[in-house]
């Protein structure tokens, strides 16, 4: 199935985080809220504004998902590189930090 | 928007005209560069103070002939990244002998205030959203100058090598 | 190397404290993002890929050990323990938190250093030959005059909001090795005929969209008026530089569009109104900040060398190195020692904070405390005694910094694309490390010979791709990652902009087109050729047919 999610960088630490169920920003692409339909993608778009606004997050924006296997991904590889890390340090990547332990957990 | 006149805030006491509206009498009036262009003499002839907005990308060529006869030069700085101004202002001082008020309009954020005033400037049409008062500060958050410029700041190199001479020549070029 | 006197550091310390408080009222939403962010860029901090980025400048490409011991500390503390090595002879942090880089900024004051001006449309760090002070074809330390344009460059009020940024390097020697015919401005040091000291002046070079090798607009600047000269050029281009289009906003189209000889005559008018008032240095000035920069003493080369003999005709693989990475000074006895940022498979460019500090430990012991980077992403210790380059070599192979590639086709240049970079269209290492690992097998780098490959991620081009013997540029076609190639261009002293061979390749092809490129150049070179002399003697055709012939 394809949808969209709200990314944005966090403003403290530049980050990138996606939004979540119950206005959350998440390090993890996985936890994030997916838009199926416009409508629900201006929603998103909406919150991620005041969060802009709150000094949360700067520069939030859509992307489009695909779910595979109950994953989900980015369409475009920039946005895959973004949600996992650098593609050339393994060893930095998000699939690899354990959620809760390193970061925030949410 | 607030005035900044020689690093204080300060009542402006000038008027923008408009191209279509009548020269009044008396007290002083900017005008556009066009319109000086084309009534000089008028607005010159008045016993009341004279000033011009130049127009983004003037450059001072354009009231060179007339820095002895004008006492405000407005420069516009309509986005912060249009950097042409500073070298205006800079030519207009130390080149065309221009001794008026030299003001920036515009957009113009407290960040460049510092930059500005070392290029001739002495007056300011601050845009902040913030307490101007508190953009005064920005005149003096960098103490250290490397360059000669129109203010007479004595540079690192002048400290360096002439100590006795706190405020050495810093405006001749 | 130059030491901040208490007017320096003033300016780093108060710069510190300056952006303290823009950070705060970032925090605290007195600034909004736009206000906030030329406010960032103006002090090295980036928003990149994945988090902020800080660009520490390293000017002219000196660093004292201390410095990057600094450097490394700062790394493990406030970043992942790594830093990047850029194609400016700058430092990249990647993964800095906004709330930390207030500290990290004065950490780096306390050590000499700053991040002014690595961003933003100013006047860029001013780059310089990696040997400088070193080299044996020198006429003078560019570092002297590297130095007096930094401070010039400081927070210039006239030119820190110019029509696009503005990139300086400079040599004293015949070997360009700073690129200088590819900068904004490039200043050649020579002497006239009746022995003075001047620049020759090379304006609107560039790389990114519009690629140049700029001409040369004065054969012989005496050195007094390097300052004047300077604030003209840059007056010219501020006021008449296109601001319209940022594409076309670099001072060489300025030069292009207004003719060479137009312009020169331009800046020549500027530069006869203020050539002799207080812009340039006053007496004194620069016997003060050259006396940094006299050479040191060197003690007499002793048996240094025959010892150093001995230890190559013990050792081979040490003998392979030195042959490949180390390079002639000046001094009897003494080397210089390249430390190849590009071990094979490695992301070109990056050291860890452990190797950071191994190479300052190094510098400490060997090389007067000294480290020099290169344009090329790669580190320098300038001052090798000859018979101390085994132990060098030695310490180095523990840190896996030890690889005998310099100049061959594994020393790649590549951006850091887009595994970090905000603006890239395709990723540029994953390829420079492909191509690293099919030519891994030394013997058969050093059969090929000097091959310099440079890649970029984007037409901006800060992997160098436009002056590649190979140049690789990444583009994004219809969502995949395609590379197109470009063949003999070169930065050095015969600089050249290389030309594109034909169609691009998916990513899964290049690394062997590249090698099909490497084994034509190897059919039809001639003895002692380089791959670059090839290109210019035969052209593209025969590269072509091995490339595409078969379709």
């Amino acid at each position: 199935m394809s949808g969209k999610v709200i990314c944005a960088n966090r403003l403290r630490d530049g980050i990138v985080v996606y939004l979540a169920a119950g206005n959350e920003w998440s390090e993890w692409i996985s936890r994030s809220e997916i838009a199926r339909d416009d409508v629900t993608a201006e929603v998103l778009l909406a919150k991620a504004r005041r969060a802009e606004a709150d000094r949360i997050v700067i520069d939030p924006y859509l992307i489009d998902v695909t779910e595979i296997d109950g994953e989900v991904c980015p369409v475009r590889y920039r946005e895959r590189i973004r949600a996992s890390g650098p593609s050339v340090r393994p060893d930095l990547s998000k699939q690899n930090r354990v959620p809760g332990v390193s970061g925030e957990g949410a | 928007m607030a005035l900044i006149r020689n690093r204080e805030l300060a009542q402006d006491d000038w008027v923008y005209l408009e191209d279509d509206t009548p020269v009044p009498a008396e007290g002083g009036v900017i005008v556009s560069r066009a319109r000086w262009q084309a009534e000089r003499d008028v607005l010159a002839g008045r016993n009341a103070p004279i000033g011009v907005r130049l127009a983004p990308g003037d450059g001072p060529e354009v009231v060179a002939a007339d820095a002895g006869r004008l006492d405000l030069v407005a420069i516009p700085f309509d986005h912060f990244k249009d950097g042409r101004g500073y070298s205006t202002a800079r030519l207009l001082r130390q080149r065309h002998g221009f001794t008026g008020e030299l003001r920036a309009v515009g957009n113009v954020l407290r960040d460049q205030l510092a930059f500005l005033e070392r290029c001739g400037f002495d007056s300011f049409e601050y845009a902040g959203a913030t307490d101007p008062a508190a953009a005064l500060r920005a005149f003096d958050e960098i103490s250290v100058v490397y360059q000669t410029a129109v203010d007479r700041r004595a540079t690192a190199a002048a400290r360096r090598n002439h100590p006795s001479q706190a405020f050495a020549n810093g405006t001749s070029g | 190397m130059y030491l901040y006197d208490e007017i320096d550091q003033s300016l780093v310390d108060e710069r510190v404290v300056q952006f303290r408080d823009q950070v705060r009222r970032r925090m605290s939403g007195e600034l909004s993002e736009d206000e906030f962010k030329p406010l960032r860029l103006m002090n090295g901090v980036y928003l990149q890929l994945h988090a902020y980025m800080l660009r520490v400048a390293i000017p002219y490409g000196t660093l004292s050990s201390e410095q990057l011991r600094k450097l490394a500390w700062i790394a493990r503390k406030y970043d992942r323990g790594y830093g990047h090595f850029t194609t400016r002879q700058n430092l990249q942090f990647n993964w800095p938190a906004l709330e930390n880089l207030p500290d990290i900024l004065a950490e780096l004051a306390s050590v000499q250093m700053h991040a002014l001006q690595t961003s933003g449309n100013c006047i860029r760090n001013v780059t310089a030959d990696q040997y400088a002070g070193v080299a044996a074809d020198e006429v003078v330390d560019p570092r002297i005059h590297a130095e007096i344009i930094r401070q010039w460059s400081t927070l210039h009020p006239e030119f820190s909001f110019l029509p696009r940024k503005f990139k300086i390097a400079v040599t004293g020697a015949s070997a360009d090795r700073a690129a200088v015919k590819v900068h904004d401005i490039g200043l050649v040091a020579k002497r006239n005929p009746a022995g003075e000291l001047g620049f020759e002046v090379i304006v609107g070079g560039g790389q990114g969209r519009t690629p140049m090798v700029g001409p040369t607009i004065r054969e012989f600047l005496p050195e007094r008026h390097l300052l004047s000269y300077l604030e003209a050029v840059l007056r010219v281009y501020n006021q008449l530089g296109r601001r319209d289009n940022m594409y076309k906003a670099r001072i060489k189209i300025q030069v292009h569009e207004t003719g060479v000889a137009a312009f020169t005559e331009m800046v020549e008018r500027e530069w006869e109104a203020i050539r002799d008032s207080a812009v340039d240095l006053p007496a004194g000035e620069r016997e003060r900040i050259a006396a940094y920069f006299i050479a040191p003493r060197y003690a007499p080369p002793g048996d240094a060398v025959a010892t150093h003999t001995r230890h190559l005709a013990e050792d081979a693989a040490f003998a392979r190195w030195v042959e490949t990475n180390v390079a002639p000074h000046r001094a009897a006895g003494y080397a210089i020692a390249n430390i190849s940022l590009k071990p094979i498979g490695g992301v070109p460019g990056d050291a860890t904070a452990e190797q950071m500090e191994a190479v300052a430990a190094l510098a400490d012991r060997f090389s007067r405390s000294e480290i020099r980077v290169t344009h090329e992403q790669n580190l320098v210790l300038p001052h090798v005694r000859q018979d101390d380059l085994y132990a060098v070599w030695q310490t180095l192979r523990a840190y896996d910094l030890h690889t005998p590639n310099l100049g061959l086709i594994s020393d790649i240049i590549a951006c850091p694309g887009l595994d970090y970079c905000a603006l890239a269209n395709a990723r540029s290492i994953p390829l420079a490390q492909q191509i690293s690992e099919r030519f891994a097998d030394l013997d058969r780098q050093h059969a090929i010979g000097e091959l310099k490959v440079k890649i970029s991620g984007c037409i901006n081009a800060c992997g160098h791709h436009h002056v590649g013997h190979i140049g690789i540029l990444g583009v994004d076609r219809k969502g995949e990652e395609y590379y197109q190639i470009t063949l003999g261009g070169s930065g050095a002293e015969d600089a050249s902009l290389g030309e594109i061979i034909g169609p691009a390749f998916a990513s899964d092809r290049v690394v062997d087109a590249i090698e099909t490129l490497v084994e034509a150049y190897l059919g039809v070179r001639t003895d002692g050729e380089r791959f670059l002399d090839t290109y210019r003697r035969v052209g593209a055709d025969p590269f072509k047919e091995a490339l595409y012939g078969a379709h």
